[in-house]
């Protein structure tokens, strides 16, 4: 194995608990902002994973979202618009035995950032990106943002916006991430799961969160996310199991390649018509991530794709390790004298 | 090998200057490289100027499609690739019209007489043949029927006649080779090496080298052949060496002195491509290169490395160099070590990409959002990107900062005799992570990220990983020491006034100023990155004119050495010879408050020492 790929790490670190990753710093997000659930969750989530504190970095660009490293209290960069990913790129890879995760919301990476996303996930760097989607400009107050539904009413769309909404996760397999997943800031214990398969993933772990900016967009997934409607609106997705939702009363069956709602209880369909999840499913995830426009079909959660591939920062030492071994350790008064020389007396 | 020609009288040079130019596809670049080789063998000193059109393939034939590789060399210190052409060998009408100007009056030059048909002159748009309208008047004209001959000497092979009219170039390189008395064994060597895979093309292209030579004996259109003995160059192992190449061997060399593992992140750009490619060669000194998704993901990568505990490098010309300024300033802001190649050519925008420019420095100096200085280091001649290099990652580590490296078109992609230096001679400077808390608060040990070295005013590095030193950068304005976020109006003007003062004390590591010629006199000229050639031809020529004329070169642009004003004082008049529209100039003016005059020129070509002298010449007349 390349330096910074063995088992070291974990045995013997003291127990942590969630205090010991909050920071002197005063929480500065609005009152009620999505963001303090994901926050709690991660710092309830980090003392489980058994890594020691100093090993772990957040890497953030810039949004509301991405104040987040100040409230941690590890190692961590509050970088520059959108390019979060470039700058955890260098760190990963230069570092692969550190933890790192990316924070970033849904104007950071999916506009200005959009480049370095899409190269990190076809990379498979070993990290976790945690993408707060709240399908607004929060910090600089209120513009629609590149997943806001189209026709959104905002200060810079006075007359509804005409820009074709992303779903990130269609983005997120399109650009061939190993892992994709969805969650919400309302279901912290999903949440947690959901970031913990992430962590364990040995390459990106792709992690949207819909997160409510309620100041700006107030509700903009109470469908899925409220008491109220969840069950009928959102289908959880887990692997080795039939797509249902509904407590049971409804389910997914696959129509030639279109997902399709079954009702459960009327007798024509039953459970076993429904699609049984396989995250391996690279046809599967295209599906069922795509579920997303269709107003009558309710929106999944949980994990979309899961692959094991080589990460970028194993090849890349692996291949210094490789090279070194067969040209030997360098030496450099030897490469400075390299091609033709000649002497002068 | 060498190969006797006693029949022949032979003519002693001092230095020459020698020009190959065709078509893009004439392999010119390869002829003038194998040239420089024989030379560098002979032991002469030389410097190289490679020209060549943006476009990978130019339309054959034209003007805009010339490919071109000058070199001059000689027995003498030779500075630059020469002002006047003593041998120009032009493969077709086009490669003749562009450059026949360049050539001295009774300069030698030889033409492929079999591309000069009606379709080749309709290509070059000439209305009549250069060869009998008189536009060779004046010159010693070798009309050599090469395409005829490569393929009458390859008749017998089973090569087709395209791939015999491109090996053309080595008839042409050997017939140069004998005339200046250069060894035909490098270019043997490297023959014999490049197609050890297919030895028909290494047969054909030896045979052809062997031909080229002979008929330089043989014809009956030389009556002379040149000689230019071995130079005085000072003692030691040398090698012929690229800018490009130095560079890279500069960074490495600064990894292994300093411990730190060098992460390269690039994004492929003319002429910066060669750095990567030179870089991911290395991959043996634990070197990681990463080819990045833009200019911003290179930059961002290698930040992200240095805060890491790895060496962050990147490298890019202008309009890369645009696109990085926010990611530098985060670096300037987080107060960590990166260093910022940036191999200059003509701009704005996309500009003229093959050819050389020296009008970054405003942008190097100044291109940032907010109040964000950042030391400037520049190279002068391909062997001393080398130590510019290794002092851009001295500077960083030690000062924890962004480094601006500057280099150019010109530098990068010229070569020139280097004396190898001694790697255990070079000085270690490791980076001095710091590992436990650095202060103590009632009687609590406590660190903080942003408590400075006293005498460099450098910031903690902290290794993610280190226990107990967690702490989180980025770049919102810092609180004084602890780095926290801070508004506060006093704060942020005192951290603009640190920062800035922590680059000025780069100045206290600034060795005295080198002076060429007199410490004082009438003239200084002022230069900086690789005008230092033309530079100092000229001054040595003023001097030889009874001028009293000196010239300094800034291998240190910001911060200044601290004893410019004490050399100042011992001249009347200031000039300032630069490649842009006055870069240098106005901030010498800015920071001097004296009459410095600029000297530009802006053609995407060097200075050539005789324009520099009739400017001087001019000032003082």
């Amino acid at each position: 194995m390349p330096p910074g790929f063995s088992d070291a790490g974990g045995d013997g670190a003291p127990v942590l608990k969630k205090k010991d990753f909050e920071t002197d710093q005063d929480v500065r997000w609005c009152p009620g902002c999505g963001d303090y659930a994901i926050l709690a969750t991660v710092q309830r989530l980090l003392p489980e994973l058994g890594v020691p504190k100093e090993d772990i970095v957040f890497i953030s660009g810039i949004g509301c979202s991405s104040r987040f490293p100040y409230y941690m209290n590890t190692y961590g960069m509050h970088s520059i618009h959108g390019r979060a990913p470039a700058v955890a790129t260098g760190l990963k890879a230069s570092r692969p035995e550190l933890d790192v995760w990316i924070i970033t919301g849904d104007g950071d990476s999916l506009s200005i950032g959009g480049n370095h996303l899409m190269h990190i996930l076809r990379r498979n760097l070993d990290l976790q990106i945690l993408l707060f989607n709240n399908q607004i400009y929060g910090l600089t107050k209120g513009q629609y943002s590149p997943t806001s539904e189209q026709g959104k009413v905002t200060k810079s769309t006075p007359y509804g916006s005409l820009d074709h909404p992303f779903n990130p996760i269609a983005v997120a397999l399109g650009a061939d991430g190993s892992f994709v997943a969805r969650t919400m800031d309302r279901d912290p214990k999903h949440m947690k799961s959901i970031l913990k398969r992430a962590h364990t993933h040995g390459g990106t772990g792709f992690c949207e969160i819909y997160q409510n900016c309620n100041i700006f967009n107030d509700g903009a997934f109470f469908d899925y996310t409220e008491k109220s409607s969840k069950a009928l609106r959102a289908l959880f997705v887990e692997n080795g199991k039939p797509l249902t939702y509904d407590n049971g009363k409804l389910g997914i069956r696959l129509d030639g390649f279109s997902p399709q709602v079954i009702n459960l209880e009327n007798g024509k369909w039953s459970v076993d018509d429904c699609i049984v999840y396989d995250e391996s499913s690279r046809e599967l995830a295209g599906i069922v991530g795509r579920m997303f426009w269709q107003p009558d079909m309710p929106r999944p959660f949980g994990v979309f794709y899961a692959e094991d591939r080589p990460s970028y920062e194993e090849q890349l030492h692996s291949q210094i390790v490789e090279v070194t071994k067969k040209r030997g350790k360098g030496d450099l008064q030897k490469l400075l004298e390299a091609g033709d020389t000649w002497m002068v007396e | 090998m060498s190969v006797e020609s006693p029949e022949k009288a032979v003519e002693s040079l001092s230095e020459a200057t020698v020009l190959f130019a065709g078509d893009s596809g004439d392999g010119m670049q390869l002829t003038g490289t194998q040239f420089t080789l024989a030379t560098a063998f002979a032991q002469n000193d030389l410097a190289t100027l490679p020209d060549f059109p943006a476009e990978i393939r130019a339309p054959v034939g034209t003007t805009y499609g010339v490919s071109g590789f000058q070199l001059q060399f000689g027995s003498v210190e030779i500075r630059t690739p020469g002002d006047e052409v003593d041998l120009l060998v032009a493969m077709n009408p086009a490669a003749l019209s562009v450059n026949i100007r360049r050539v001295k009056k009774g300069g030698t030059v030889i033409v492929n007489v079999d591309s000069f048909e009606q379709r080749d002159l309709d290509l070059a748009r000439l209305d009549s043949n250069p060869l009998d309208d008189g536009t060779l008047d004046g010159f010693q004209v070798v009309k050599v029927e090469l395409t005829k001959l490569s393929r009458e000497t390859l008749k017998d092979t089973s090569m087709n006649t395209k791939e015999i009219d491109r090996s053309k170039n080595m008839f042409a390189l050997g017939l140069s080779l004998w005339l200046f008395s250069r060894p035909m064994q490098p270019a043997i060597d490297w023959i014999s090496k490049k197609f050890a895979k297919k030895p028909e093309i290494r047969d054909a292209n030896l045979l052809l080298l062997k031909k080229g030579f002979h008929y330089g004996e043989t014809t009956e259109q030389f009556v002379f052949r040149y000689e230019v003995s071995p130079a005085k160059l000072r003692k030691g192992k040398y090698r012929a060496i690229r800018g490009a190449e130095a560079m890279a061997l500069g960074l490495v060399a600064a990894s292994q002195k300093s411990g730190l593992p060098i992460f390269y992140g690039a994004y492929p750009i003319t002429p910066a491509s060669d750095m990567l490619h030179e870089m991911s060669r290395h991959k043996n000194f634990g070197v990681m290169t990463f080819q990045a998704e833009d200019e911003i993901a290179a930059v961002c990568a290698a930040l992200g490395a240095s805060f890491s505990g790895a060496l962050g490098i990147t490298a890019s010309s202008g309009p890369g160099i645009a696109l990085k300024g926010e990611a530098i300033g985060l670096a300037l802001m987080t107060e960590l070590p990166m260093v910022i190649v940036n191999i200059q050519r003509g701009g704005p925008s996309t500009g003229l990409p093959t050819k050389t420019e020296q009008s970054d420095l405003l942008m190097c100096m100044y291109g940032r959002n907010g109040e964000s200085p950042v030391p400037i280091v520049a190279a002068s001649t391909p062997g001393d990107c080398f130590e510019a290099a290794f002092e851009a990652c001295r500077i960083a580590v030690k000062y924890r900062t962004p480094v601006m490296l500057m280099s150019d078109g010109y530098l990068a992609n010229g070569s020139a005799p280097w004396l190898i230096p001694d790697y255990a001679k070079m000085p270690d400077f490791g980076p001095d992570f710091l590992e436990k808390p650095n202060v103590e608060v009632d009687g609590e040990a406590r660190f903080l990220p942003y408590l400075r070295d006293e005498k460099t005013l450098a910031r903690p590095w902290v290794k993610p990983g280190t226990p107990g030193l967690e702490h989180r950068l980025g770049g919102l304005e810092k609180e004084d020491k602890t780095g926290n976020v801070s508004y506060d109006p006093d704060n942020h003007q005192f951290m603009v006034k640190t920062r800035a003062e922590k680059v000025e004390r780069v100045a206290q590591d600034i060795p005295p100023t080198d002076i060429y010629g007199d410490d004082s006199g009438e003239l200084l000229l002022i230069g900086w990155g690789s005008t230092r050639g033309s530079i100092e031809a000229a001054v040595e020529r003023c001097r030889s004119n009874g001028l009293r004329v000196s010239s300094i070169h800034l291998r240190h642009i910001h911060p200044f050495p601290s004893d410019l004003s004490d050399i100042f004082a011992h001249f009347e008049k200031f000039v300032v010879p630069e490649l842009n529209n006055g870069q240098l100039v106005k901030i010498l003016r800015d920071r001097f408050l004296l009459p410095f005059e600029p000297f530009t020129k802006i053609q995407g070509q060097p200075f050539k020492a005789s324009e520099i002298v009739a400017y001087v010449e001019g000032m003082l007349s």
